[in-house]
């Protein structure tokens, strides 16, 4: 197993490369211009020249190679220096966003609190919720409980999020005024009232992105546990006594992991991909929010930066996944 | 002669930018008392500004929060009057502050107006500014403001004269407006040219002279700003802080500010006017509205789209129009809409039909106004007389084998899509037959010349937009469709004319505005200009004249809507009102 | 359907260990595709299948929800024959009337006729795209765990595709096929096709990994090894052994994939690559009364139950069929 590990992650650098490559390909290729927001009454010799100031006008690999070197050199070296205090990035070009004309990653930075506390935190709830919903339709399967279970998480992952964001916030922010309908994002949580704020601004975006989740998670467990309820060496394990907790939560849970495992570890990166519709409708101005904006005024350096960065967590978790197949059931080999 | 006309022109000018001036410094309703008096104010923009330097970016969104903080020589007033900010008045040729030749004009700081870092504001840090825009390699978006500039000179250390390379009848496009502010020559004295990216710094949380300083900026998410301790009017402004949140649509920053009064001020409601009425109905805030210049059109192609032609002469003025190019085809197609209905589904009270191109200020705005009323049986008629029958009786006119089927693009916008779907309707009804079609934004407007969907290359037989033109001078506005000017191949797609509109006389009238300065002269050639787009060939239907809809909260006093300037222009003359 | 609760516990036990494997393995004789469905004994498996289906009321009750929405849209336009796109103004924004059941929307066009043409659009496109994305998914997945060679490339295929940003992926299809596809097979099939093929490319990638995953663990179980050792050439291990144990993951990505690709279709049609505006579809209806949800909510509850319940019903149909094709549950 640690052979296969160190081997897929060599793997995985030039796979990076490759990845990082198509995408700088696909953004040259997609339509779209980042003068698109620029008013009209901007002549266009004047858009010609801003083109040429964010440096369109060389050729593709070349900005393909500085975009190499900015990200994999000089960022990394700044974060050296803004560590231990050096000055060896002093003077060397960062990856520039168009929009802001600032460094993408100080802007990535800031994006990061109220995205974990909002999509990171609704992930893990959303998991934490649909495990024991998926373990325990699975166990009495067509009960009331299943039932239910299955009608909330049919239509929680049907009915779409612009839709269930804006109807909570006519209801708990309009009608009853419990909670705002706008996320503070320059919130400092540094004592108990300010953590009820926090609490406050934070349920309603939370509670659609985890129904959203819980739905689609424990849809999965619930037929990978039915499958493996069947199997002989529940039987076996009956047969040898033991209790009906440790064969469920113990053997049954175990082998009914691999796609539960897969569908988790597909979610993460998603998580620092940021949730659009949900960020926009809250105003929550995540890291989806930044990457939804940068797509639509066209700046590169952000779009290509983020999509890496969410590349990278890509085949970080599907190998994470991979390496857990194996601890979960030993007999999957890779070798 | 001509000299004589043009002193006239600017007298105007001057006289009713002075007029503006009193009424603004009046300010009834603000009772006065110490600055930060109100704390906080909360303005939302459901677009999120990414900078604060205005020559670096063209949203609108950004130059409009930069004007808390940056602030010109000049702004236009809600009635579009010039008054001085900086300066100490407008220059004019009445006053000796614009060359009796045109060519020069000389503004004066006021004596007191300091940075917010307690440094005086000097005539170089105006030079400083055009300076930086013009510095090579720096992609300034405000560069054809600054057009025709020869140098800025510094008399004194309060006066600044520019001079021009040819006498210009309207010399405040530079240093006026929010578009064009005055930096600090100190601050931003090592981001000239390909350097201007690297000041990160100096462009989120520039040093101004408006009512605010910058405390966090948090680009395309939210700003803070505190009050300048070093503002000129010591009772300015009346709020502490301000936070400009960014993000979210339209319909949520109404919601915020009309329904939960969580805001005080929401930027550009372009909503339904049903769902406006509803959130108004909440009470917390109401909205206001006030018009520009800017006009939904339909704009008619008069090339051929068609794909299977080549590349080289799609949509291009080698291939005309099959039947776009006939005049009663496109007289027709106007005549069929109701832009009284058009109005009052889409813009409700912030919008007015108009058949006009310029449809203010009143000096130009010519008075057409017979497509104001709907004539289905008119038009059927026209495209009868010019032979458009439905001889195979597919309900569809057509002649000579061609059909009356037309590509009908627009940006994707709810409006717009309604309004597309009751064009087709009302086309319908004539005999000619539609295909909708809705590009992204981000698409159409962009100028990506591999790109099919770009309404400058316009591969479909009308597209629906709006646009309008800076400040109060229609000149430039009207020489987009300048024969030549036109979008094509060899100009990487590039170009205003995007009807690939056609005509001598039309140039030859354009030559004549440029040199022109007498302001009525000026006006009646625009209206002529106006007229031959509009009314004379329907080569550009417009729909509806687009007013500017916001929304402030019922306790926020001090608020003129401005459609000429930034909307936070008077920021430092907002109160609360008391309860 | 709560009468089974009281056997669940003690269902494992039941059976056979060898049942389970004997049905797929000698139902169908020689080498004939089991897929393609074609029964050739008299009494064949499918039969079984059916009769085990018709047992699950649940199932049935979702097969019959889901065809009498599919009659509804498919048939409706006989029935109720206003043109969807037919604008009268002066019946703008009006409530359940006779004349318009459903009430009318901001241009007075009727809601009820929309919600049926809305409904074949939104049905054919959720269920091709889904069945697309259920294919390319399922058959990456199996071919990538089941052959070690494979496994590598594929995989490392699907984490591209699963970074590739979205937008600009779809702007770049449009670029290159809309024009053609719309030139061979005119504006509204070209269009259909296009937005199929965008929404089944754009999300196999979870099926492919799941599955994956599961015939990783599969093709080591004794009885994968059992076959193997006989000499099963591999399409009939992968047709008879592996793909029948990894279709309960299958049958929810295909209950998500529907409701995923109706919605994903409405967010297309923003970006000018979905139908033309007027054109109506059930997420676009929904999308639309959204902004009117508190002058007209009725308005955003059709396509919203519309939407549900077409989803609710494959679930249950997906139940049935998974438990219908499970040998072991089956002739209980």
């Amino acid at each position: 197993m640690l052979n296969y590990t160190i081997r897929r992650l060599l793997i995985s650098i030039p796979t990076l490369l490759f990845i990082s490559l198509a995408i700088f390909l696909l953004l040259e290729l997609a339509p779209g211009d980042p003068m698109a927001q620029v008013p009209l009454t901007v002549p266009p010799e004047v858009k010609q020249a801003m083109r040429e100031a964010l440096g369109l006008g060389e050729p593709v690999h070349i900005r393909f190679w500085k975009w190499i070197v900015q990200f994999f050199w000089t960022e990394p070296l700044h974060l050296f220096d803004s560590w231990f205090g050096t000055a060896w990035a002093e003077g060397q070009q960062r990856v520039i966003s168009w929009q802001t004309r600032s460094p993408v990653m100080e802007i990535v930075a800031q994006r990061m609190p109220q995205t974990l506390w909002v999509v990171g935190l609704s992930y893990i709830i959303g998991t934490l919720i649909a495990l024991p919903i998926g373990i325990i339709s699975a166990y009495r399967q067509y009960s009331i409980f299943d039932q239910i279970g299955t009608f909330v998480s049919m239509v929680g992952f049907s009915v779409p999020t612009f839709f269930t964001g804006v109807l909570l916030i006519v209801i708990f922010s309009v009608k009853l005024g419990w909670f705002p309908s706008i996320y503070d994002t320059t919130l400092v949580v540094n004592d108990w009232s300010s953590f009820v704020l926090q609490l406050k601004q934070m349920v309603m975006p939370v509670f659609v992105l985890a129904l959203y989740n819980a739905a689609q998670i424990s849809r999965f467990m619930r037929a990978s546990m039915l499958d493996n309820l069947n199997q002989d060496y529940v039987r076996t394990a009956r047969a040898k006594g033991l209790t009906e907790r440790v064969v469920v939560l113990l053997h049954v849970l175990r082998n009914s992991m691999i796609p539960v495992v897969t569908v988790i570890a597909l979610g993460v990166p998603t998580v620092f991909g940021g949730a659009i519709i949900t960020e926009q409708v809250f105003k929550v101005n995540g890291l989806g929010q930044l990457l939804i904006t940068a797509i639509q005024a066209n700046d590169l350096p952000m779009v290509q930066s983020l999509t890496f960065i969410f590349a990278v967590l890509i085949v970080l978790f599907n190998l994470i996944a991979d390496v857990l197949y194996g601890l979960l059931d030993p007999r999957i080999r890779y070798d | 002669m001509k000299l004589r006309t043009a002193l006239l022109g600017a007298v105007a000018l001057g006289l009713s930018a002075l007029a503006g001036f009193a009424q603004t410094e009046g300010d009834a309703g603000n009772p006065g008392g110490e600055r930060g008096r109100d704390g906080q104010l909360n303005i939302i923009y459901w677009q999120a500004p990414s900078i604060m330097n205005p020559y670096l970016t063209g949203g609108t969104k950004d130059y409009e929060a930069a004007s808390l903080v940056l602030e010109p020589l000049g702004r236009f007033d809600p009635e579009g009057n010039l008054v001085p900010y900086l300066a100490e008045e407008i220059p004019t040729v009445e006053n000796g502050g614009v060359s009796e030749d045109l060519t020069s004009i000389t503004w004066k700081i006021k004596d007191d107006v300091e940075w917010s870092d307690g440094t005086p504001v000097t005539s170089e840090d105006v030079r400083f500014t055009w300076e930086y825009c013009t510095a090579e390699g720096g992609g300034c978006a405000q560069a054809a403001k600054f057009d025709g500039i020869e140098d800025v000179e510094i008399v004194d250390e309060k006066t600044a004269t520019v001079h021009f390379d040819t006498p210009k009848p309207y010399p405040y496009a530079a240093f006026m407006g929010g578009q064009s502010p005055i930096l600090q020559a100190a601050q931003f004295a090592d981001c000239l040219g390909p350097r201007a990216p690297e000041c990160t710094e100096a462009n989120f949380n520039p040093i101004g002279t408006g009512p605010f300083v910058v405390t966090d900026f948090r680009p395309n998410d939210v700003i803070q700003l505190e009050a300048n301790d070093n503002f000129r009017d010591p009772e300015k402004p009346a709020f502490q802080t301000v936070t400009l949140k960014g993000g979210g649509d339209a319909a949520a920053a109404g919601r915020a500010v009309m329904e939960t009064g969580e805001f005080d001020y929401a930027w550009n409601l372009q909503l339904a006017p049903e769902v406006l009425d509803q959130m108004a109905a909440g009470g917390q805030g109401e909205p206001i509205s006030a018009f520009g210049t800017l006009v939904e059109r339909i704009e008619m192609n008069l090339t051929n789209p068609d794909p299977s032609l080549p590349p080289e002469t799609r949509a291009t003025r080698a291939e005309p129009h099959p039947f776009l190019s006939e005049q009663p085809v496109r007289q027709a197609l106007s005549m069929a809409i109701d832009r009284q209905i058009l109005t009052e589904i889409g813009y409700g009270v912030a919008g007015r039909p108009t058949c006009n191109l310029v449809p203010a200020p009143a000096n130009y705005a010519a008075d057409n106004t017979d497509c104001l009323t709907q004539d289905i049986e008119g038009a059927k008629a026209m495209l009868e007389e010019a032979g458009w029958t439905d001889t195979n009786g597919n309900g569809t006119r057509d002649k000579d084998g061609v059909e009356l089927t037309m590509l009908f693009q627009s940006s994707t916008n709810a409006v717009r899509q309604d309004f597309q779907a009751l064009i087709k309707d009302w086309w319908r009804q004539i005999g000619v037959d539609a295909e909708l079609r809705n590009v992204d934004s981000s698409v159409f407007f962009g100028g990506d010349p591999g790109s099919p969907d770009t309404f400058q290359k316009f591969y479909a037989d009308a597209e629906m937009y709006a646009n309008n033109f800076d400040g109060t001078d229609p000149q430039a506005y009207l020489s987009m469709y300048r024969c030549d000017n036109e979008p094509r191949p060899e100009t990487q797609w590039q170009g205003e004319n995007i009807n690939r509109f056609c005509d001598e006389e039309y140039d030859a009238l354009l030559d004549e505005l440029s040199q022109t300065a007498d302001l009525e002269e000026r006006g009646r050639i625009a209206k002529e200009l106006n007229t031959i787009l509009t009314a004379d060939t329907y080569t550009i239907v417009p729909l509806v004249d687009r007013g500017r809809v916001s929304a402030r909260a019922m306790d926020l006093g001090g608020v003129e809507l401005n459609t000429w300037d930034s909307e936070l222009w008077n920021a430092a003359d907002w109160y609360r009102i008391a309860e | 359907m709560t009468d089974r609760l009281a056997d669940e516990p003690a269902r494992g036990p039941d059976h056979g260990p060898d049942r389970a494997h004997a049905v797929p393995a000698g139902a169908v004789p020689g080498g004939m595709a089991v897929e393609g469905g074609t029964p050739a004994p008299p009494r064949s498996q499918w039969w079984d299948v059916w009769d085990q289906f018709k047992t699950h009321k649940g199932a049935m009750a979702g097969a019959f929800v889901f065809l009498v929405i599919l009659l509804g849209v498919i048939l409706g336009p006989w029935l109720w024959s206003i043109d969807p796109q037919a604008i009268d103004i002066r019946a703008r924004n009006s409530g359940p009337t006779l004349a318009h059941p459903f009430g009318t929307d901001q241009l007075g066009r009727d809601t009820l006729a929309r919600m049926i043409a809305g409904g074949q659009t939104s049905m054919a496109v959720g269920i091709t795209a889904m069945l697309l994305s259920l294919v390319v998914g399922t058959a990456v997945g199996v071919l990538a765990g089941y052959f070690r060679r494979l496994d590598g490339i594929l995989m490392r295929l699907t984490d591209l595709f699963l970074a590739l940003p979205l937008l600009p992926l779809l702007l770049v299809i449009i670029l290159l096929f809309r024009d053609r596809l719309r030139a061979v097979f005119g504006p509204e099939t070209g269009i259909f096709l296009l937005i199929v093929f965008v929404i089944g490319i754009t999300s196999w990638m979870q099926t492919a990994r799941i599955v994956r995953g599961d015939v990783l663990a599969i093709k080591e179980r004794e009885f994968v090894l059992a076959a193997k050792s006989i000499g099963t050439p591999a399409h009939r291990m992968i047709f008879r052994h592996i793909l029948p144990n990894v279709l309960s993951p299958i049958m929810v990505s295909a209950t998500l994939g529907i409701a995923t690709a109706i919605i994903t279709e409405s967010a297309l049609s923003f970006l000018g690559l979905g139908f033309p505006s007027d054109y109506p579809t059930w997420g676009r209806l929904l999308y639309d009364a959204t902004d009117y949800l508190q002058q007209y909510p009725e308005r955003v509850i059709w396509p919203g139950i519309a939407i549900s319940l077409t989803v609710l019903s494959v679930n249950y149909i997906g139940d049935g069929l998974r438990d219908a094709l499970d040998p072991r549950i089956r002739g209980r």
